[in-house]
């Protein structure tokens, strides 16, 4: 059973590139899958017939104790045949219905497939939440089916209503299944309904899953989405919106009836809902004039009725149920396929305008009549049989309840419901009949198109089969009674018969049909009657007004929240850790820990230092102060580092905080001096009072928590395993290397996405980051030419090319001495960072710092005359000689990321140690030279050319582009 | 465990002051604050790691070593601080050459919706998912007695 489902969604997958190639005469091709479905199907009735249940288990989610399991007894073998049978037959009408130029037909063609698929496993399975995935699947395949054009507003209105009514009915059953299968403990399905469980929380499970059944069959207040849905291509209205989709509620409530139909509201809910759904779609039928929505209100009008047949509960009326759902998939799809032939050929569905259309295509109307009479439930078709043994089990439970606890008077209600619903089927059905295909004196005669034979042939064939399934109402009787067995024998004899002894059933048979054809006889008075009666409200409107109810608060919402200020955010985030996590602390306070002064007399000198510079930064108003005030800070944390024995930090820090410095200098020296100059507000003593809380708030966490902590750390063994499979002694650098390699793997990458970013911004046109050289400059430079020559020692190169009152001869030379010595320092930190404070990113750091000196002391080209290759390279390199050695371990049947020790004997270097994880902070060393090198080129060179832009060019206005 | 009352009231001030700057307008100034709440931030991981010890690095000497997991967060969120550092850096140059200054301004879709939560009126995508045109009519399909 999943070979045949997984099969409709291959070919779905499949359709469009068919589609492709073979247009419209794809479809034929499509058929053959729920034509093979409904082979196996039919060679399985023997089977079926004799009680057997196919069952079928794959395991999906062995965690959750979620199977896909599939099981097909009678009920389910009833629906399987009309899903795979009408879907083939559907699929082959489409050949002739769409044009090869139809625009979006491979989708088309995908989304019905699939959504057959859906139907054949919501009917298969044998688990709530298999059947709920594939309910919601069926929902998502309507949404794109009824919006297959998308260009029409009303397509994908009536898409997005339908989906949101079904969804809406599909989440409260979601939460009725979760209910059901946690109080049973199990969700499959076959368990559920041979030990049913009960008690209240069933009763309201029980009741959130009719939702999803009320919803998805249109039942009112729901009903309004299916006529909507018409807008869909008529295949699709008759084969979702009449004989598939829309019956899956039916099907549910089938299913649970034997289990539940005795739990409290059951029969409250749906036969009042389902009656009322039934007056309601056969009295708005009768008022439309387009055809396919006069059957869009009968399909909400059948759907009523079934489900008040096969929510009763007893062996009749299941019987009954399933007969007339057979029937009623049949005689609809039918003749929602003569509508499409109709519009097709004719180019109207208005019965104003169609005439003649019984005798220009007397076949057409032929099979219309057919479908019709089974329709209205008339001898001999599979209708009548269906509505007779209908009326016959609702006699029995009218005259004696027949164990399903329904009084009198509700039995009595029920029938007469039924009947007067039927007599507005009798009368819509005829006006159906009448508006398509009779000859109206006033309205001349319409254009009948020839119409193919292979387009009259699915409805042909479903119209015949309706007229067989009425003779073979014995062998009908047989399979399906294998479903009604479930119900307990009822006093009203079950069985299906074209002819029953006369008797009340039938005589109500021939008052609803009378009374039927007087209401389509005098149809003038009765539209003059039904004007009066009129509504004011609909569902539609309702439905638009509470959507545009949700839509306002969604407004009022967003505009209360969506403050579109980051300053209002963060500090909403601050008040709440200040309000929530710091009220904890009030609760704490008292339990902290031993608390001292200091660790060593030096730390208390360093805080107070950091405190002075940070108030200092924040009182500040120069930007260049601040910078300097928050170095100092930097500074101040890194003395704190090396106090606490973290020699790595203070190191990185301290660079880092260099190289920021630095960076800052260079964007500052093009924005203003002063920071924008703002009033002494409110606002800022509100600031003052959120960083003041702040600052308490994490002081008192700080002290609660450090002595509350009382588990050993987890890097208690960390010293160890870095000599046994680190192989160095730094604990810090083999943390980051190895243990916790990911990490630097992960923050690699941010480099690098950073200083893509910073580039991006600056260079805004291209990243032309093209390095030029010194001997690339034609002519004179800015103020005296290159001195380059030949035989003349410089001491460097790109001195030359900045102004004479830019240049520093003593910072020239100086940087000419140290520059070399400070890149062989950092290649030293490199290598020695496994053993000693360094490591890839101090080496990095230093190197870029080096860079740095060349760039300040010789201007950009002095830059690229130093590092003469592109930073991005740089970075990229990095990142695949890091990801290199991180995989190469498996190759050699390793972990990603393990290290492993060699040791070498080399001629002159003597023996080597070699960790193999220097190579990943070799990539770490690549990537931040190359995030620094891109920093100096983006924020130095960069920018050092927009300026020159702008002197070259001083009426030009500031907004330079690079 | 003890905690060192110095190095709690050195990170306290860096992230309260950091908070003020942070909230502030001008791009530079949130820039700087952020720097000085990360170095507060990196300093809590330092007092929440343990108390002080000597360098670890095995091999040197036999008092107990300070933690190294905290250490080597620290050490990869004082790189990334650069990486921000550097981008936020470019953001407000980009922000200068556009608009003259680095102040962030207020979004201006949430203006938007601001204004029609003020004017009482429905979002512009409900507007595209009904079915008529109209401003409030639906429109209906034609049935008998009624013209659209």
């Amino acid at each position: 059973m999943l070979v045949l489902v997984l099969a409709h969604f291959v070919a779905a997958a499949a359709a469009p590139a068919l589609v492709g190639v073979l247009g419209r005469r794809a479809f034929p091709l499509l058929a053959l899958v729920p034509t093979t479905a409904l082979g196996w199907a039919l060679t399985s009735t023997s089977e079926v017939a004799g009680g057997a249940v196919a069952t079928e288990k794959v395991g999906w989610v062995p965690a959750l104790n979620l199977d896909l399991a599939f099981a097909m007894g009678p009920l389910q073998w009833v629906l399987a045949l009309v899903v795979t049978g009408i879907g083939a037959l559907v699929l082959v009408y489409c050949t002739w219905y769409f044009a090869d130029d139809e625009p979006g037909l491979g989708a088309f063609a995908g989304n019905f497939v699939a959504f057959a698929g859906a139907m054949l496993g919501l009917v298969l399975a044998d688990d709530l939440l298999v059947l709920y995935v594939f309910w919601e699947l069926t929902t998502v395949f309507s949404y794109l089916l009824i919006g297959h054009d998308p260009t029409r507003r009303a397509s994908r209105a009536a898409g997005m209503q339908a989906l949101i009514v079904t969804t809406f009915g599909g989440l409260a059953m979601l939460v009725g299944i979760l209910l059901v299968g946690v109080t049973a403990g199990t969700f499959r399905i076959s368990e559920l309904l041979a030990h049913p469980p009960d008690g209240t929380t069933i009763t309201v499970a029980v009741v959130l899953l009719l939702l999803g059944a009320v919803s998805k069959s249109a039942l009112f207040p729901f009903h309004f989405w299916l006529p909507g849905a018409m807008a869909a291509p008529t295949p699709v209205s008759a084969y979702l919106h009449a004989a598939a989709m829309v019956k899956a509620g039916v099907y549910l409530v089938a299913l649970l009836a034997p289990a539940f139909a005795g739990v409290p509201g059951w029969h409250g809910l749906l036969l009042s809902l389902g009656l009322f759904t039934m007056l309601l779609g056969g009295w708005r039928s009768l008022r439309q004039l387009d055809v396919k929505l006069l059957l869009a209100y009968g399909t909400v009008s059948q759907l009523g009725f079934l489900l008040v047949i096969v929510s009763i509960g007893t062996r009749a009326a299941a019987l009954a149920g399933l007969a007339m759902l057979v029937a009623h998939a049949l005689f609809k799809a039918a003749l929602f396929l003569v509508v499409g032939v109709v519009d097709h050929q004719t180019g109207t569905r208005d019965l104003r305008r169609l005439s003649g259309v019984g005798r220009s295509a007397p076949v057409l109307a032929g099979t219309a009549v057919l479908a019709g009479a089974s329709m209205a439930g008339l001898p001999p078709l599979a209708g009548f049989v269906a509505k007779e043994s209908v009326y016959g089990a609702l006699i029995g439970v009218a005259r004696h309840g027949d164990g399903t606890g329904l009084g009198h008077v509700a039995g009595w209600t029920v029938l007469t419901g039924v009947v007067l619903g039927s007599a507005l089927t009798v009368a819509y059905t005829a006006r159906f009949l009448w508006g398509t295909f009779a000859t109206k004196a006033a309205v001349p005669r319409s254009e009948v198109a020839p119409i193919g034979v292979g387009f009259l042939a699915a409805p042909v064939l479903l119209a015949a089969l309706s007229l067989v399934l009425g003779f073979l109402s014995g062998a009908q009787n047989t399979m399906l009674a294998r479903y009604a067995d479930r119900f307990p024998v009822g006093g009203h004899h079950a069985g299906l018969a074209l002819w029953h002894e006369p008797g009340l059933a039938l005589a109500l048979s021939v008052v609803s049909f009378g009374l039927g054809l007087v209401v389509f006889w005098r149809r003038e008075p009765f539209a003059v009657l039904q004007s009066m009666l009129a509504a004011p409200w609909s569902a539609d409107r309702g439905y638009l007004g509470l959507m545009r109810r949700l839509d306002r608060l969604a407004v009022e919402v967003t505009g209360l929240t969506q403050r579109g200020s980051v300053a209002i955010y963060l500090s909403v985030i601050l008040v709440i850790v200040v309000l929530l996590p710091g009220s904890a602390l009030l609760g704490a306070a008292g339990r902290w820990g031993e608390l001292v002064w200091w660790d060593s007399p030096g730390q208390l000198v360093v805080a107070v230092i950091i405190v002075v510079a940070a108030v200092l930064t924040a009182r500040s108003r120069r930007r260049l102060k601040a910078v300097v005030m928050v170095g100092v800070t930097g500074y101040g944390t890194a003395t704190l580092f090396l106090l606490h024995g973290a020699p790595d930090l203070a190191l990185t820090q301290v660079l880092v905080e260099t190289v920021s410095l630095v960076v800052f200098v260079l964007v500052l020296r093009r924005l203003p001096e002063y920071f924008t100059d703002r009033p002494l507000t409110r606002g800022r003593y509100w600031r003052i009072a959120i960083g003041a809380l702040v600052a308490a708030a994490v002081a008192g966490f700080m002290v609660i928590s450090t002595g509350a902590r009382t588990a050993t750390p987890v890097s208690a063994t960390f010293a160890r395993e870095a000599v046994a499979f680190g192989g160095g002694r730094n604990v810090v650098n083999v943390t980051l290397v190895d243990i916790r390699a990911w990490d630097t793997m992960g923050e690699i990458a941010v480099l690098v996405a950073a200083a893509t970013g910073v580039a991006s911004l600056v260079f805004l046109g291209s990243r032309t980051s093209a390095i030029r050289r010194v001997h690339d400059i034609s002519g004179p430079g800015p103020g005296q030419p290159p001195a380059t020559g030949p035989g003349r020692p410089v001491w460097l190169p790109g001195g030359g090319t900045l102004t004479p009152e830019r240049r520093s001869i003593i910072f020239e030379v100086i940087t000419r001495l140290v520059f070399h010595t400070i890149v062989v320092f950092s290649i030293y930190l490199l290598f020695s960072g496994h053993n000693n404070p360094g490591g890839g990113f101090a080496a990095g750091l230093v190197t870029g710092l080096a860079l740095m000196v060349r760039y300040l002391a010789g201007g950009r080209y002095e830059l690229d005359e130093a590092a003469p290759v592109d930073a991005g390279a740089l970075m990229g390199m990095g990142l695949f000689v890091a990801t290199g050695s991180g995989l190469a371990p498996l190759a050699f049947g390793g972990a990603v990321l393990q290290s492993a020790l060699v040791d070498l004997h080399l001629p002159l270097l003597g023996d080597v140690h070699l960790v193999t994880s220097v190579f990943f902070d070799v990539g770490v060393y690549l990537v931040v030279v190359g995030l620094l090198l891109d920093l100096l080129r983006s924020l130095g060179s960069g920018i050092d050319r927009h300026i020159l832009h702008e002197e070259s060019e001083p009426t030009r206005d500031r907004e330079v582009t690079a | 465990m003890s905690a060192s009352l110095s190095l709690i009231l050195a990170a306290a001030s860096m992230i309260g002051c950091g908070v003020y700057l942070v909230l502030e307008r001008s791009l530079t100034r949130v820039l700087v604050g952020l720097v000085m709440l990360g170095n507060g931030v990196n300093l809590l991981f330092l007092i929440s790691g343990g108390p002080a010890g000597r360098a670890p690095i095995v091999g040197r000497g036999d008092s107990a070593m300070s933690d190294p997991l905290p250490q080597a967060l620290v050490l990869t969120a004082i790189v990334i601080s650069l990486g921000t550092t550097a981008f936020v850096l470019a953001m407000a140059y980009r922000s200068w050459q556009l608009t003259g200054h680095d102040d962030v301004q207020d979004d201006v879709e949430d203006a938007a919706i601001r204004r029609l939560a003020a004017a009482d009126e429905a979002s512009d995508s409900f507007d595209l998912s009904r079915r008529g045109d109209a401003e409030d009519e639906l429109e209906l399909p034609e049935e008998e007695g009624r013209t659209a």
